[in-house]
């Protein structure tokens, strides 16, 4: 097939942040925009990450683009038109405290979450086992609930976005890879791919793990780091466990999906920044045994598969969504920390609203010198 | 018998005509194909369809199986419980 050679923006990266932003940019009208992706659609951290979709963060900015995301997963058949439906379930993250410390930093959370109106509470641990009557409270001090947080299919969101933005015109190009991005007197003029040139004076960095690679192509170094993060699923079941199961502490987050396998992951603290994706015996042998812990039944599963796939990480856990101000027609929407999907769909909106000049849905301010002035503030909830 | 009737996939319930129907749509690689439908992501591990959506791909195609790219190959080899890979290590 035959690219394009000249687009009004060139998106790197076909993920669920690169479609949703070049469905909502085709959808406000313009014209000749194009997607490079690498691999296939959905082939690095979306079709990689926990599937979960979560509003209870602890910073303004997160809960205000999960809350709105949210909305969004709820219509998403319907305003997408899809052909197959996204699995979403909403029975409710469970998030746990091992420690009063860390309840004193949920109740923080609690508060900013209700001003963004996200209906999560604190709950007793005796609450927690009603709520997953499985559960192993031995060691918990409490907890807090959404119900209306949960879980939808990345592979067929992506697809929704996807096809829905090629019903706009957006040409969407798999197996083809952005090899530089050409510059001429500080202005963006082309994306060089392995295919051919395509001349653009707007390109979005939306590379996922990738996304430094991409911000070296313009000389930008941006303060994001790769780093993986490893997850198994089981054999299918009869549906058991509705919520999420959540700790940071503790380490951990463990759902059933819609179709019944149980999804399982946590973070390793001493992982390095690396491209690696490859799954290790360590990280089965270690979630093996926290979830035997904390949600014995679970131990009777067989695991069926295990993979890797890589969080962008930023130095405050939270994305950098904004054009640079160095290289006027650079934009970034990346540095998602883990939890790119569930606030994609909002993203999406955010980013075309930028390119086109517009004022922005959503008072955020995730731009670049942040990093600089060195005033962050922290994301604390983060597996 | 319809041969559109035919199973491809054993523990995820998927019938040729499906397949067909992803690879007609546009799909062209095994890894794409189990993502969207998830043939081969049950308890078998694509034991039995992995051996056919090649073949099938390959007519489509018109080229040999040889050229059909084969997907990641995942651990564990065969499903194992989690208390078994937890052992004794587990502390109560």
């Amino acid at each position: 097939m035959q690219l394009k050679n000249k687009a009004e923006t060139v998106i790197i990266g076909g993920g669920v942040v690169g479609l949703s932003t070049a469905y909502n940019l085709a959808k406000k009208g313009m014209d000749e925009i194009v997607v490079l992706e690498r691999e296939y659609l959905g082939s690095g951290a979306t079709g990689r990450c926990g599937a979960g979709i979560r509003q209870q963060w602890g910073t303004e900015m997160n809960c205000k683009l999960a809350r709105k995301s949210m909305d969004i997963f709820e219509d998403m058949n319907e305003l997408l038109e899809t052909e197959m439906d996204i699995e979403l379930k909403q029975q409710g993250y469970l998030l746990l405290a091992f420690s009063e410390k860390e309840m004193e930093q949920f109740r923080k959370n609690l508060k900013l979450q209700s001003r963004e109106n996200i209906p999560s509470r604190e709950v007793s641990p005796a609450e927690a086992k009603e709520i997953v009557p499985h559960l192993n409270i031995d060691d918990v001090v409490g907890g807090t609930f959404c119900p209306t947080d949960g879980h939808a299919n990345p592979f067929l969101v992506v697809k929704a976005y996807a096809d829905a933005a090629e019903r706009l015109g957006v040409e969407i190009n798999t197996f083809t890879e952005a090899v530089d991005i050409i510059q001429e007197d500080g202005k963006i003029t082309g994306v060089q791919t392995d295919k051919g040139l395509i001349a653009t004076d707007k390109v979005v960095n939306t590379a996922g793990g990738y996304a430094c690679q991409i911000g070296e192509m313009v000389g930008l170094d941006l303060p994001v780091k790769p780093e993986r993060h490893e997850i198994l699923v089981t054999e299918k079941v009869e549906p058991y466990q509705g919520p999420m199961v959540m700790s940071f502490s503790y380490n951990i987050y463990c759902q059933q999906t819609p179709k019944g396998p149980f999804l399982m992951g946590f973070g390793d603290p001493d992982e390095p920044a690396s491209f690696n994706r490859k799954s290790s015996w360590h990280f089965l042998e270690e979630m093996a045994k926290k979830t035997y812990n904390l949600l014995p039944p679970l131990g009777d599963l067989r695991v069926v598969r295990q993979w890797a796939g890589l969080y962008n990480i930023t130095p405050d856990r939270q994305p950098i969504i904004t054009e640079s101000k160095e290289i006027p027609g650079f934009y970034m929407a990346a540095g998602f920390s883990g939890h790119g999907f569930m606030i994609a769909p909002m993203t999406g909106i955010l980013m075309s609203e930028m390119i086109l000049g517009e004022e922005l849905t959503l008072d955020i301010n995730l731009d670049l010198e942040r990093f600089e002035q060195g005033n962050l503030i922290l994301e604390p909830s983060v597996v | 018998m319809d041969e559109n009737d035919i199973i491809i996939c054993r523990c995820e319930d998927i019938s040729l005509a499906e397949l067909r129907e992803v690879i007609e749509a546009g799909y062209t690689t095994i890894d794409e194909i189990k993502r969207v439908i998830r043939l081969g992501m049950g308890p078998c591990r694509g034991g039995t369809c992995l051996q056919l959506i090649d073949r099938i791909l390959a007519e489509y195609q018109g080229t040999g199986r040889a050229e059909i790219q084969q997907p990641t190959n995942r651990p564990p080899v065969e499903g194992i419980k989690l208390k078994e890979i937890a052992g004794d290590a587990v502390e109560k």
